[in-house]
C-alpha cells in the first residue's frame, strides 16, 4: 500500500471512530428503550436488542410516569414552545428589520446589548424571576413560563434574523415603493416572503430553547398537570432511578424531535454565533 | 447541507451592498425606534431588570416572609461577608473554575482536532461524520445527563462493565459496583465527559467553517516549503483563524462556567459536596424550607460578574470583526 493510501485509511478510520463516539450515547439510549429488562440488565451488554419490545414506550405513553400520560406533558411543552416561537419571532422580526434596514442612534448600543444579555446566566435570574412571577400570580402558569422563554430566545433570534433581512436586496423594496406600495405593504409583500426561511430557522431555534429548558420550569411549575417534558424526565429519573427501559423510552421521545429540528438549522446557528469572526 | 463554510462566507450583515451601511432615505425618523421598542421592552423587563434585582437583593435579607409581602431589610455587605468567609463557598468556586478549565481545554483541543479531520476527509465521508457529530450537539442537556447517568450507572452500566473487562493491573477491579455519583471527583469526571461530548461539535464545525475560508495557496506554499501537519497548523491555520479561536474560547468559558442542568440532573441538590457556584446559588435560594433569596442572590451575583467579564471580552472580539457599527 502506498503511503498516500495508508494515510487515507488512517484518516477514514479516525473519522469513523469520531462518528461512533458522537452517536453512541444517543444510539445507546434508543437501543435501551427497545430492550426487554433481561437484556438491559444482562451481565454481557450488547448493542442491538435481541428481542425488541415496545413495552417501555407503552408504559410511558400510557400513564407510567406519575399516572399521567406522556401526551399530557407533550402538550404542555408544545404550548410553551409554540407560544415562545410566535411571540419571540414577531418581536425579533420587527427589531431585526430596524437593525438591518436603518441607521439610527443607539443602533450599535442595541446590538452590543443583545450580545451581552444572551450570556447572563439564567441560573442567576431564576431567583428574582421566581419572586416577581409569584407577586404577579403567574408562578404556576404556562403563560408566565412562556414569557420567560421569550426573553431567552429573543436576543439570539434578533441577531440571527438581522442577517436574513440584510440579505434581501434593497432594490426590491425600492421597486415596490416606486410601484406605489406603502411601507406596510412592502413589508408584507416583499420582505416577509423573502425572510421566511430565516424566520423558520429562528423559530426552530426558539422552539428548541423552550423545549429543552428544565430549571425555570422545575422551579416555577409545581402542579403535576402543568409540568413540561424535561420536568417529567427529571422527576421520573429522580424517583425510579434504575428503571432504565422506560426512562430511556421517555428520553427518546423527548429527544428525537429536537435532533430532527436541529439538523435543519445547524448552519445558521454557527453563522449566528461566530458571525464575522470568519473572514470570507 | 452540512457545508457550514458556505453559511459563514455568506454570513449575514457583511454584504456591503444591501447592509445598513447605506443611510435610509424617505423613512420617518421614528420608524426604527418603534420597531425595536417591543423587543427592547421585553429584554429590559425579562433580562435586565432581574439582574438589577439580584444586585439589590444581594444586599438584603430576603426570605419567605418577604414573599408574603413584608419589606426586605437592608443588611449591607452581610451576605457577601458571609459567603466570602465560608469555606464551602470557596469549595464551590474551586469546582467551578477547575471544571471550566478542564472542560474548556478538552473541548477546544478535541473540537479543533475533529474540525481539522473533517477538513481532510473526502467530501462524502466528511458530511457523514459531521452529521453524526451534530447529533451530540443536538441532544438536550436533560437527556444527555440522563444518558450519561445510565452509561455510568451501577446496575447494568456500560462503562463499569467495560472497565471490568480491562485487566485489573491497569484499572483495578469492581467497577460494576462503583458509584460515580457519590463524591466530587467521579461526579465531575462524568460531568466533564458529558459536557465535552456535547460541546466539541460546535467547535469542530466552526473550525471547519473557518478552515474553508483560508486560501488554498497558503497550504500549497507551506507544502512546497516542506512543512508538516503540525507546523502548517501553527504557522498557517492558527494565525488565520485566530479571531475564530478567540470567540470560541470566550463562548466556551462562558458556557462551562455556568453549567447547571447536567450537574443538577446527574448529581442533584442532595449531593452538596459536588456543588458548583450556580448549583450552590440555586440551592441556597430554593433547596431548603428556609429559603434565603438574598444570600442566594449574592452567590448568583458572583457568578454573573465573572461571566459578564468574560462576555466583555467576547463582545469586543465580535465588535472588532463584525461590521456592526
Amino acid at each position: 500500500m502506498s503511503s498516500r493510501r495508508l494515510r487515507r485509511v488512517a484518516l477514514n478510520t479516525t473519522g469513523v471512530a469520531v462518528l461512533v463516539v458522537s452517536v453512541f450515547p444517543v444510539f445507546w439510549m434508543i437501543s435501551t428503550a427497545f430492550k426487554p429488562n433481561e437484556e438491559i440488565f444482562s451481565a454481557t451488554p450488547h448493542p442491538i436488542p435481541y428481542h425488541p419490545t415496545l413495552r417501555h414506550f407503552d408504559f410511558v405513553l400510557n400513564g407510567g410516569v406519575a399516572g399521567v400520560s406522556f401526551w399530557h406533558y407533550f402538550v404542555n411543552s408544545l404550548v410553551v414552545a409554540t407560544g415562545t416561537v410566535v411571540v419571540s419571532g414577531l418581536l425579533a422580526l420587527l427589531a431585526a428589520t430596524a437593525v438591518a434596514r436603518f441607521r439610527f442612534r443607539f443602533r450599535t448600543t442595541f446590538l452590543i446589548l443583545l450580545l451581552v444579555v444572551q450570556m447572563v446566566p439564567p441560573e442567576a435570574l431564576v431567583i428574582p424571576m421566581f419572586i416577581d412571577l409569584r407577586h404577579l400570580a403567574l408562578l404556576n402558569s404556562l403563560i408566565g413560563l412562556t414569557a420567560v422563554y421569550v426573553g431567552f430566545a429573543l436576543p439570539f433570534g434578533i441577531w440571527m434574523l438581522r442577517g436574513f433581512v440584510a440579505a434581501v436586496p434593497r432594490e426590491l423594496e425600492d421597486a415596490a415603493a416606486l410601484d406605489g406600495a406603502g411601507p406596510v405593504q412592502t413589508f408584507f409583500r416583499v420582505l416577509l416572503p423573502l425572510v421566511a426561511p430565516g424566520l423558520v430557522a429562528t423559530s426552530i431555534f426558539s422552539f428548541i430553547t423552550a423545549w429543552n429548558e428544565l430549571i425555570f420550569a422545575f422551579t416555577f411549575l409545581k402542579d403535576q398537570d402543568k409540568a413540561t417534558l424535561p420536568i417529567m424526565l427529571e422527576f421520573f429519573f429522580g424517583r425510579s432511578g434504575n428503571d432504565w427501559g422506560p426512562i430511556m423510552a421517555a428520553s427518546t421521545l423527548l429527544t428525537l424531535p429536537v435532533i430532527a429540528f436541529f439538523l435543519l438549522v445547524q448552519r445558521r446557528m454557527v453563522s449566528g454565533l461566530v458571525a464575522g469572526a470568519v473572514k470570507g | 447541507m452540512l457545508d457550514t463554510a458556505q453559511a459563514v462566507r455568506r454570513a449575514p450583515g457583511r454584504t456591503r451592498s444591501s447592509g445598513p451601511a447605506r443611510p435610509a432615505r424617505r423613512r420617518p425618523r421614528l420608524g426604527p425606534y418603534l420597531l425595536i421598542l417591543p423587543a427592547l421592552a421585553t429584554i429590559a423587563v425579562l433580562l435586565i431588570w432581574p439582574v438589577v434585582q439580584i444586585a439589590r437583593m444581594s444586599f438584603q435579607d430576603v426570605g419567605l416572609r418577604q414573599l408574603r409581602g413584608e419589606p426586605a431589610e437592608n443588611v449591607g455587605l452581610a451576605n457577601y461577608r458571609q459567603i466570602l468567609g465560608d469555606g464551602f463557598f470557596w469549595t464551590t468556586v474551586r469546582h467551578t473554575v477547575l471544571f471550566a478549565a478542564v472542560a474548556v481545554a478538552a473541548t477546544l483541543v478535541i473540537g479543533t482536532l475533529v474540525g481539522l479531520l473533517l477538513g481532510r476527509l473526502g467530501r462524502r465521508m466528511s458530511a457523514i461524520v459531521a452529521g453524526g457529530v451534530l447529533v451530540a450537539w443536538a441532544t438536550p442537556p436533560v437527556t444527555a445527563a440522563v444518558i450519561f447517568s445510565w452509561l455510568f450507572g451501577t446496575t447494568g452500566g456500560l462503562v463499569g462493565w467495560l472497565l471490568d473487562l480491562l485487566p485489573d493491573w491497569l484499572v483495578g477491579g469492581g467497577w460494576q459496583n462503583y458509584n460515580w455519583f457519590s463524591s466530587p471527583l467521579p461526579d465531575y469526571t462524568v460531568l466533564t465527559i458529558c459536557v465535552v461530548w456535547m460541546s466539541f461539535p460546535f467547535i469542530a464545525v466552526s473550525v471547519l467553517a473557518g478552515l474553508r475560508t483560508v486560501p488554498g495557496e497558503l497550504y500549497e506554499a507551506a507544502r512546497v516549503d516542506g512543512a508538516g501537519g503540525w507546523t502548517t497548523f501553527w504557522k498557517v491555520s492558527f494565525p488565520m483563524l485566530r479571531p475564530v479561536f478567540g470567540v470560541l474560547l470566550a463562548l466556551s468559558v462562558i458556557w462551562d462556567f455556568r453549567v447547571f442542568t447536567q450537574l443538577f440532573v446527574m448529581s442533584g441538590l442532595a449531593n452538596s459536596d459536588s456543588f458548583n457556584l450556580s448549583l450552590y446559588a440555586y440551592s441556597t435560594a430554593f433547596g431548603s424550607l428556609n429559603a434565603k433569596y438574598g444570600l442566594g442572590s449574592a452567590i448568583a451575583m458572583v457568578l454573573t460578574v465573572i461571566v459578564l467579564i468574560v462576555t466583555a471580552v467576547y463582545t469586543r472580539l465580535i465588535v472588532r470583526q463584525e461590521e456592526i457599527a
